[in-house]
């Protein structure tokens, strides 16, 4: 579905990305870990060209998405992402913050987009907060509406920026447990985490990455179970 | 005169003196009229400015954002550039004279004049103001936007501006005092706005004092409104926040 070809990229002569190849197939769970500063997050933002590589391919779905010819929103639509920060629109309710984008850009009626919206909420279990604002929200429910919100568009791949990192330990579970609930639906999902638990328990393939490369990549067993790497072996020790 | 100023004005009574020289001044030959027909051309010289200022300014605001990432249109930010150091390094009164006797220089009515080149002015200001408004957003909204599928220019309308929008509402209301003020230059350029139309008075009266006081409560009052709405609106923007 995706296909990363010796992807790179640098911040002003800083090369943060130092050629990454891997591939991502429809109904995978990959997660990534990695020290901070290893470029987990720019290599997620690379894959919806919120970054823009300065080398190397995506592509996604048969199309490269670093062509310039290419329609990038069109294809963003069917990639999701979550923020760490949430960036949940603050000047709209829950309910706008989800139909907003599939009926302007889908041409949704809204009728079908809300009867949609409040299907996903209630999944989430929050249902009854339709008509929030935002600021009225927990960080946990914040980011449950902010997956809901990508989903909403129907995506084909869900991205995910370390989506617990900002939440009060107390709210990371709720998050997590949707998360768990999207993988076992099967949905594509590329996520940038420090909950090694999640990672081991969700994902069918860990990329560990240091230093703008992919050190080692594997199953959660090899990976936690048998780490060859030295630096992966001591980056767990020091997180697990 | 009435009868009862008269016997008023016998008696040597100051304040009935003063009134008898109100009357004199504004109502003698209608003259009030003027003063209603020049209040009427300062509103709407300056809610007409205050539209195409909004225009112009969000318009160059947007193109001037839009630019910092987009190479093609860097040489439209620096037409905006030129066009915010021409604007507002000239004074207006230049500008308004140059509009009417040079830009439109077979124009018989001064008002739609005055009204483009206030707005144009205003506009310069205006997109400034917007632009902080916009630089004030935080960046994950553009990209949250983004990520959804939206273009940058859909983004911007729906997610951005709203926001910057309640971010400068006061400066944009303080904006609109200083242009309230600043059209009582328009008299420059034949067109009979308020001010003008006090001085008009003043000249066949000879009643300096009355007309002038008359023309800045006016305007006095009319600012005071404004702050007052200003106020208001604070006001409930900051319940908004609570939500």
């Amino acid at each position: 579905m995706i296909n990363v070809k010796n992807l790179q990229k640098s911040f002003g002569g800083i090369e943060v990305l130092k050629g990454i190849n891997t591939e991502i197939d429809k109904g995978d769970v990959i997660c990534v870990i990695g020290p901070s500063g290893s470029g987990k997050s720019t290599f997620l933002r690379c894959l919806n060209m919120l970054e823009r590589p300065t080398g190397g391919q995506i592509i996604f779905e048969g199309d490269d998405l670093t062509d310039k010819k290419i329609d990038l929103d069109l294809h963003r639509q069917k990639m999701g992402m979550v923020f760490q920060q949430f960036n949940l629109f603050p000047h709209m309710t829950v309910m706008k913050n989800l139909t907003v984008a599939p009926m302007m850009l889908k041409k949704v009626p809204e009728e079908q987009a809300k009867a949609k919206a409040l299907e996903l909420l209630g999944k989430v279990g929050l249902a009854d907060r339709a008509d929030a604002y935002p600021n009225q929200l927990s960080g946990g429910q914040k980011q449950r509406v902010a997956i809901v919100r990508a989903l909403c568009m129907e995506p084909d791949v869900m991205l995910f920026d370390e989506p617990t990192s900002a939440l009060d330990p107390e709210m990371v579970g709720e998050v997590l447990d949707v998360m768990k609930k999207l993988a076992a639906d099967g949905m594509t999902m590329v996520v940038v985490t420090h909950e090694m638990g999640f990672a081991r328990e969700v994902s069918n393939r860990i990329l560990f990455l240091d230093e703008g490369v992919i050190l080692e990549e594997g199953t959660p067993d090899e990976i936690f179970g048998h780490p060859k790497n030295e630096r992966l072996q001591s980056f767990l020790a020091k997180v697990l | 005169m009435n009868p009862f100023t008269l016997l008023l004005l016998a008696a040597g009574n100051p304040f009935a003196a003063w009134l008898a020289k109100l009357h004199e001044t504004f109502l003698v030959n209608d003259r009030y009229k003027m003063m209603i027909e020049g209040f009427g051309n300062t509103i709407v010289i300056t809610l007409g400015a205050l539209a195409i200022g909004l225009v112009i300014g969000t318009i160059v605001a947007v193109i001037k954002y839009l630019a910092e990432d987009s190479r093609s249109l860097r040489p439209a930010a620096a037409i905006c550039d030129v066009y915010l150091t021409v604007f507002r390094g000239v004074p207006m009164v230049v500008q308004l004279l140059i509009f009417f006797y040079v830009v439109f220089a077979h124009a018989k009515n001064g008002i739609p004049v005055a009204i483009i080149a206030f707005g144009i002015n205003s506009g310069a200001y205006m997109a400034e103001l917007i632009r902080s408004g916009i630089n004030a957003v935080d960046a994950g909204q553009m990209e949250a936007g983004r990520s959804l599928g939206m273009s940058r220019l859909q983004t911007m309308r729906v997610i951005i501006l709203p926001q910057a929008i309640r971010y400068i509402l006061p400066a944009i209301f303080n904006e609109l005092i200083a242009l309230l003020k600043e059209t009582s230059i328009a008299g420059y350029v034949a067109v009979v706005d308020l001010t003008r139309a006090a001085n008009l008075i003043r000249n066949n009266t000879y009643d300096a004092v009355n007309t002038l006081f008359l023309v800045a409560l006016i305007y006095l009052g009319m600012v005071v409104l404004l702050e007052q709405i200003l106020k208001k609106l604070e006001r409930r923007l900051r319940k908004g926040d609570k939500r």
